[in-house]
């Protein structure tokens, strides 16, 4: 499949959106019965039709499941090396103004109510770095804020980013409560060291995070991350009661990222 | 009418000189913005809202305390007012204009703006925002002209206009309202997760702008031939007090919840604002003298002879305006983002361009004001 699949599902799910949108506006804006008519048949909404990679991994509601046993520093580094490289995120010097898709922090900094119940009894683990990326959430308050839909989810979960239509405004960096999305102060291109010229790349004042390898599950294969995590990391439906994750899930403690919040997250962390 | 604007003496056209002056400079600025990206500002990937996004807040604040000096007159029919309804009109265009222009010197990619018309959301705070800050311009522009207009030429006003102006009436909370929904209905942010933002920026905003139109009163009085009248001022003066005092109960409400629940999520922020964490507290001092201002202008505006007293009136009316600039204009903003999710302090304070930029679109919003409260002015001025 071609690099540019990716850009065609969006560009056929937007098509449809805006064909609603628009007519929306115009029946609300003119409430013409001339326009009902032309509008109504609705045969517009087919005239793009995609077609999916006969390889692509499917699933109702993605997920991610890690192994905070497995994972360590190095194992996050390489994931952090091998997802940047593939999607083009620029490495910029100045930390206030740096993109990261996945990066490493402190349990006790990424599970900060989980003071009680660990750090006095596991200094260990409250010391460990671990894995943090877009949680993915099933409620996530980027897309509701979002005034452009330029964030929204997919059927199956994943939240996305459409960066062509995106006007930089930021709401959506203030709404994630996990700091998950970076912005564009400057212009990335001279900070990428490795392009990969099979994916896109962006431009100044946009926003951009983890899109959970959307280009690679379309064509069959796991997010990147997944691969060259030693085992740390799954990926799979967490709708299926008999997927991999869902069967991890059942066997150990595992614990998410502000559950209270009601976002409702789909990474899952194994204790 | 707008004749009038072209004939002034050279106090105005000096004025007019400066402002655009300043505008001048900012749009340099913003050139040199719109070319190297939003590094040109303080902001950072923690703190990602600075000083633009402040500005605006502050300013519908400004905007929506028109309705202070328009529902006393046409719904409790207090006559006094007559003489100032269109300064707080007129007021409220230029503020509007600048919370306009704070959004769109902000964004990322501002040749996208219309996006948000293209691709309407209506789950978007933003898009609520749009619609009534949009809404709100036009009925003060309309409603403003055409009273102004039949004041000239002696007659009434036409009754579609007292329709509009009875709709700007509740419209006027309702854009700071919807502001306040901005921050408050966001789930990771414990400074700004609070039902009280909305009350909390009405009651800051109905002191701070009344606050502002005293002020510009005072000027007019001064500089012009027009009298906005003494009885205009003192009411003016009463309205500040009572929501200077309402907007510092509001503020011990939060504190007391914020403090007394104990949750680390909410208390960090305050903690940051007003005592610093891990020595970081750029706002230390700014946040304590926001409060400090707040407690003593309403200090002077109880006691009735310093209220009446022009000179410590505008004392405190330039305290007001400092105090809850402080506090939603410099510590709103950055408080609700520091500490960031993971508890680390990354602290934001606004570089050059981004200040001389924030100065322009002040500027911009000032010669509106001037040049509508000069046509105004001679109008009133015209007819005695």
């Amino acid at each position: 499949m071609s690099p540019g699949t990716r850009g065609e599902l969006i560009l056929s799910n937007i098509n449809k959106r805006e064909f609603l949108k628009i007519s929306g506006v115009l029946l609300f804006g003119l409430g013409s019965g001339a326009l009902l008519e032309v509008l109504s048949p609705g045969e517009a909404l087919n005239a793009e039709e995609y077609i999916a990679d006969p390889e692509a991994l499917k699933a109702n509601s993605w997920g991610m499941v890690i192994d905070l046993k497995i994972v360590n520093e190095k194992i996050i580094a390489r994931c952090i090396k091998q997802c940047h490289q593939i999607h083009n995120v620029p490495d910029i010097p100045d930390k206030k103004r740096e993109i990261k898709w996945i990066w490493g922090e402190l349990f006790k900094s990424v599970f900060p109510d989980k003071g009680f119940e660990y750090f006095n009894i596991r200094s260990d683990l409250g010391n460990k770095t671990i894995p943090v990326f877009c949680n993915h959430c099933k409620e996530p308050p980027c897309v509701r804020v979002c005034p452009t839909k330029a964030t929204f989810k997919r059927p199956d979960g994943i939240v996305m980013m459409d960066m062509h239509r995106c006007i930089g405004c930021r709401f959506c960096m203030a709404a994630c409560p996990y700091g998950s999305r970076s912005f564009n102060w400057m212009d990335p291109k001279p900070y990428i060291n490795d392009k990969n010229m099979e994916y896109p790349a962006r431009e100044k004042g946009v926003v951009e995070k983890c899109d959970f390898c959307v280009e690679r599950i379309d064509k069959g294969l796991q997010p990147a991350c997944v691969e060259v995590s030693e085992g740390s990391f799954h990926f799979g439906d967490l709708n299926n009661p008999e997927s991999e994750v869902v069967k991890l899930l059942r066997t150990r403690y595992t614990i998410r990222r502000k559950p209270e919040l009601g976002t409702v997250p789909q990474i899952y962390y194994l204790i | 009418m707008f004749e009038k604007a072209l004939i002034g003496g050279k106090r105005y056209w000096s004025l007019i000189g400066v402002l655009l002056g300043l505008i001048f400079i900012a749009f340099i600025c913003y050139l040199w913005q719109l070319k190297v990206g939003l590094m040109l500002t303080g902001m950072s990937r923690d703190v990602s809202w600075g000083l633009y996004i402040a500005q605006f807040t502050y300013f519908v604040g400004v905007a929506a305390a028109a309705v202070m000096v328009v529902l006393p007159y046409y719904l409790h029919n207090y006559k006094a007012f007559e003489r100032i309804t269109i300064l707080g009109e007129f007021m409220a265009v230029g503020a509007v204009i600048m919370c306009m222009l704070f959004i769109f010197v902000d964004l990322g990619k501002p040749m996208r703006v219309f996006n948000i018309l293209l691709h309407p959301t209506f789950h978007s705070v933003i898009f609520w925002d749009m619609v009534v800050l949009s809404g709100y311009l036009l009925m003060n522009i309309i409603t403003g002209w055409m009273v102004l207009q039949s004041e000239k030429n002696d007659a009434a006003p036409p009754t579609w206009v007292k329709t509009l102006i009875y709709i700007a009436i509740p419209w006027a909370p309702l854009i700071h309202t919807v502001t306040a929904f901005l921050y408050s209905g966001l789930p990771g942010r414990g400074y700004w997760l609070t039902a009280i933002m909305a009350p909390r920026f009405l009651s800051s905003a109905f002191s701070s702008g009344p606050a502002f139109l005293i002020l510009l009163a005072l000027m007019i009085k001064k500089y012009t031939k027009f009298d906005p009248g003494r009885e205009q001022l003192q009411s003016l003066a009463k309205i500040v007090t009572y929501a200077i005092i309402v907007n510092l109960f509001f503020i011990a409400c939060e504190l007391f919840t914020v403090l007394y629940s104990n949750i680390p999520e909410h208390i960090q922020h305050i903690k940051y604002l007003f005592l610093g964490i891990d020595g970081y507290g750029k706002l230390i001092l700014w946040m304590w003298a926001s409060i400090i201002f707040m407690v003593l202008a309403s200090i002077l505006l109880i006691v009735p002879s310093f209220r009446k007293n022009e000179r410590i009136l505008s004392l405190a009316c330039g305290l007001i305006i400092v105090g809850t600039w402080l506090d939603k204009g410099l510590g709103l903003i950055s408080g609700g983002f520091i500490p960031n999710s993971f508890g680390h302090v990354v602290e934001y304070w606004p570089t050059a361009p981004e200040l001389l930029i924030t100065i322009g679109v002040w500027s911009t919003g000032l010669l509106i004001i001037t040049i509508l409260y000069k046509i105004a002015i001679s109008v009133k001025e015209e007819i005695g």
